[in-house]
């Protein structure tokens, strides 16, 4: 297998690029005469760059709009309004055979490795079905070879090819849904909670492979996932959602040693580390109350109604993601500081 | 396979009145279409008042068998009890009648489940759900079941209970239904609760307030905790002892510290390095090989050795007993010493 990264493309140039992206589900009330209501802003105003063969984690807690955003850039979801390229061409424009052109070079592996997947298909059919949608895609030669050479990529073996996903662990599926998203040689894989399904043992494994076809394919990666460890230890750059808007961005170290965002430090601060002696010292912020509901979302700061720092302005003026004087990485927060002693 | 003797657990001796809870040689088995399964295969740990006992352990592991065994809450068939005692105050549980047994569940040892929403019934409000325990067991009347229903949600710190006694699970927050679930285990004021991996279903700022409000429960309340779970993280803030689970079996039984300083068990030790951590940076996350065991077909000798890097010939053939350590721990690996002084290092 080649690599498909060619001389021309430079590794660290710009291949994705996400401009105020909004998406709204409406709410609506009645039967015959349907009546928009209200509407969930799942996301709301998301912008991010995705640089070739980097990994942007988007790390938030249910309901922050983390998979719609998956969804919107996969075209699983229309936009309400916002633009998004992929190497220069509008990825919420394009339709028919352009989309699918589009959809070759960004591929998606799903969370849960069990309705993924056909029940009904064999591993071979279901790798090889990226083929008959894209049959310009399809290997010159024998199909069956590529899916088993692909098979073999991914760490299962070849033999396995007429075997039914059933007969298969959590993480051999997982790497099925890998190997799928590999067939067509993309670009860009859009990683939706890839590892959250699997045991502790097995995560590792799936995280290894994914580092290893990065390195090998040089691939770009948006890893959306809930567990902030894996997210660290995985992504070059870290996105950080809260409501449908991104808080703070910036590299990895930006965001694990110095976050400026108090929503930020506080999900940091929150996550048990498996040291009962590294975590006495370490100062943990208690949230109070739970997520707003998206359908309503707080005037302002979003995250106000659970913040200590919460002022006046911050139910007025709603803090755009910019660059703060605490630390020079975007956050969206009117008293954006690095946390003392953190 | 052989059956290991019961011996005596680490860590505390037995108090002059016996363990509160000790399970002792527990054997389980899922007799299914396919064969039969062995999910628990000798497991012994006990419980002391007042303390926390995590058992941790990856699924398959059987350490919810092991719990749903203790509240007499098996799906039998295809789950059969082979062998083995639950001690409940010096009691056999095992032995005794589902009158008995009713009357120790909930008002002795109660449970909570990780998936709060499925666990609650939709078509009746909470605080109907809360109160029927209080009616039914206490023959409390609506009226005082309805008084003492608003101070367990007080007690588990749901706002405005009161007013939401009325509502009905979907109206909950996640965290709030697992604080609900919380209230209806408290409500017998049992001496243990069982913890099954409350957490688990629930973001981090949540979990950590579902844990902070169980460890001021189990002081406040001075009742003991077995916490289930997969999550090592979790299980190094809140548990005194850690009991280790593979393949139906506690491979390695220690204090907290000691097990995150220097774990004695290959496993132990493999699943510290293969998680991620968020205050170690630049890591390699070493791998388990290979995949847990079918239980219908658990390898010959030690049920890991197949993933093991330290694998012999003696672990093929003999099934390794739990090994004491100096320090008043358990494992059980046929080159336990070898393993923890690798971890020291």
């Amino acid at each position: 297998m080649t690599a498909p990264a060619s001389p021309t493309k430079v590794r660290g140039e710009t291949i994705l690029s996400v401009d105020n992206v909004v998406k709204h589900f409406p709410i609506s009330r009645g039967v015959l005469f349907q009546k928009q209501i209200g509407a969930v802003k799942a996301v709301d105003g998301v912008s991010f760059e995705l640089r070739r063969g980097e990994t942007l984690g988007v790390v938030g807690e249910s309901g922050c709009g983390k998979s719609t955003l998956a969804r919107l850039l996969m075209r699983l979801e229309t936009p309400t309004s916002g633009r998004a390229t992929l190497e220069g061409r509008d990825l919420f424009k394009a339709s028919g055979s352009e989309l699918r052109r589009l959809r070759r070079n960004m591929q998606m592996v799903m969370q849960d490795p069990y309705t993924s997947l056909n029940p009904r298909m064999t591993v071979g059919d279901i790798i090889g079905e990226p083929f008959e949608i894209h049959p310009d895609a399809a290997p010159k030669g024998s199909k069956r070879k590529r899916v088993q050479e692909l098979l073999d990529v991914v760490g299962l073996n070849p033999e396995h090819v007429n075997r039914y996903p059933h007969q298969f662990s959590g993480g051999q599926r997982q790497r099925i849904g890998i190997a799928r998203a590999l067939a067509l040689r993309p670009e860009v894989i859009v990683c939706d909670e890839p590892v959250s399904a699997l045991d502790v043992s097995i995560q590792a494994q799936v995280i290894n492979l994914l580092e290893q076809l990065q390195d090998e394919f040089g691939l770009s990666y948006i890893f959306i996932a809930h567990d902030l460890s894996v997210v660290r230890h995985i992504s070059d750059r870290v996105a950080v959602m809260y409501l449908g808007k991104i808080v703070e961005i910036g590299t990895e170290e930006e965001i694990y040693e110095r976050a400026t965002h108090p929503y930020t430090q506080a999900l940091l601060s929150a996550v048990p580390v498996p040291d009962p002696e590294a975590r006495e010292d370490r100062g943990i912020i208690r949230l109070t109350g739970d997520v707003p509901s998206p359908a309503d979302p707080p005037s302002g700061c979003r995250f106000r109604t659970r913040c200590w720092k919460a002022q006046e302005v911050c139910a007025t003026q709603e803090p755009h993601t910019v660059l703060r004087a605490a630390d020079p990485h975007p956050s969206a927060c009117h008293f954006a500081e690095v946390r003392p002693g953190a | 396979m052989t059956q290991s003797a019961v011996r005596p657990t680490p860590a505390s001796p037995t108090p002059p009145g016996g363990h509160l809870l000790e399970v002792r040689d527990l054997h389980v088995e899922f007799r299914t279409t396919e064969g039969v399964a062995r999910v628990i295969n000798g497991v012994t740990y006990h419980l002391d008042a007042g303390e926390t006992l995590a058992v941790l352990g990856e699924s398959g592991s059987g350490k919810s068998v092991t719990a749903q065994a203790i509240m007499g809450i098996l799906d039998t068939p295809p789950a059969h009890v082979r062998s083995g005692q639950i001690l409940y105050q010096g009691r056999d549980l095992l032995t005794q009648s589902e009158e008995q047994r009713r009357q120790v569940r909930g008002k002795e040892i109660a449970m909570i489940f990780q998936d709060a929403l499925s666990a609650l019934n939709p078509v009746f409000p909470v605080g109907w759900q809360i109160g029927e325990t209080l009616r039914q067991r206490e023959g409390m009347s609506r009226a005082d079941a309805r008084r003492r229903t608003v101070e367990l949600m007080d007690l588990v710190k749901i706002p405005a209970a009161a007013k939401r006694l009325g509502d009905y699970p979907h109206q909950f927050s996640g965290g709030m239904r697992q604080r609900v679930m919380i209230a209806m285990a408290l409500a017998l004021d049992p001496k243990v609760l069982i913890a099954d991996e409350p957490t688990t279903a629930l973001d981090v700022t949540v979990q950590a307030q579902i844990m902070d409000l169980l460890a001021d429960l189990r002081r406040d309340l001075n009742m003991a905790m077995i916490l289930i779970t997969h999550d090592l993280g979790v299980v190094a803030g809140v548990a005194d002892r850690i009991a280790v689970m593979y393949a139906g079996r506690i491979v390695e039984h220690a204090d907290v510290r000691s097990l995150y300083r220097a774990p004695a068990h290959p496993y132990t030790k493999g699943l510290l390095e293969s998680i991620p951590r968020l205050d170690v940076r630049g890591q390699a996350l070493s791998t388990i090989k290979g995949l847990p065991p079918n239980l219908m077909r658990i390898p010959s000798g030690c049920p890991f050795h197949p993933r093991c890097p330290y694998v012999q010939q003696v672990c093929v053939d003999v099934v390794p007993h739990d090994l004491v350590l100096g320090d008043g721990r358990t494992s059980a690996c046929h080159f336990a010493q070898e393993v923890r002084d690798d971890s020291a290092r």
